[in-house]
């Protein structure tokens, strides 16, 4: 709020009904407090920084074009990262192949969790080249639940599909998953 | 798959794939790039879009209706 010319309190549209609006400057105020989390949300899925910033730019494109279809309700970030995820699966729909996950990729990302001695690298790397082998649906919600821990509501709720889907496709990417393992030899 | 297989496979690919650091952002400034974006492309294009297997299954359609008219009634039926 801010005073008007008379001294009056004149209420300023809200950025979210401003950026519905088409104003770039409410839209520029949205990308600069949301930019970091939809980034991290398609890093997590995509697992290449030079994609998720492609993704990035391109998840906020259409979020522009969508502008009018924004229900506040909702909250911005929420709709944000459902638009980026169906951006995230489209770029890996289009790619299908077990080359985007090379050992020098896997490298590249920063490591949270402790490596488990028992788990050598080529069992890694050949878990991840078979990994990035299934289906591009099954493979965003087990990196989402199991890889990066997310909560399923808010997996689901990225998908738009209920949570009871998202265990399904969890599960059915691990059994998949298993059965690529094992004709490598590899027994989980 | 049992619960202690599914708990194998979870651990074997958490190992494969590390969680990406939370801390994580872009390396530069994005913003550029979707101004870029925006002029390139101002406005959304349509969402129909006609692909060669429409057009293939309409003009099949069209023969099939004009051989046969009297399965019109039944391609109705199931539109």
């Amino acid at each position: 709020m801010s005073n008007g010319s008379n001294g009056v309190p004149v209420q300023l549209p809200d950025p979210l009904d401003r950026f519905r609006q088409g104003d770039l400057d409410a839209f520029e105020l949205l990308f600069r407090l949301h930019q970091r989390a939809v980034y991290g949300w398609i890093l997590r899925i995509v697992r290449n920084p030079a994609a998720a910033e492609d993704l990035t730019v391109e998840s906020f494109w259409r979020i522009f074009q969508a502008r009018a279809r924004f229900e506040a309700a909702r909250g911005f970030e929420p709709w944000a990262r459902c638009i980026a995820t169906r951006a995230a699966l489209d770029w890996l729909r289009a790619l299908r192949s077990e080359n985007e996950l090379t050992a020098d990729l896997i490298a590249d990302l920063p490591a949270a969790a402790a490596a488990d001695p028992g788990v050598t690298a080529e069992i890694r790397l050949k878990t991840a080249q078979a990994f990035a082998r299934l289906p591009p649906r099954l493979r965003v919600a087990a990196v989402l639940a199991v890889v990066e821990e997310q909560p399923h509501k808010e997996v689901a709720a990225a998908l738009g599909i209920s949570v009871a889907a998202v265990k399904l496709r969890v599960f059915r990417a691990l059994r998949l998953l298993r059965k690529d393992l094992e004709k490598q030899g590899i027994t989980p | 798959m049992n619960a202690h297989d599914q708990d194998r496979v979870q651990h074997l690919l958490k190992q494969a794939l590390p969680p990406v650091a939370s801390e994580s952002e872009p390396e530069l400034d994005l913003w550029p790039a979707v101004l870029r974006r925006l002029d390139a492309h101002p406005a959304a294009r349509s969402r129909f879009k006609w692909v060669w297997f429409d057009c293939a299954l309409l003009a099949g359609l069209a023969l099939v209706s004009a051989a046969f008219p009297a399965s019109i009634p039944l391609l109705l039926y199931y539109l």
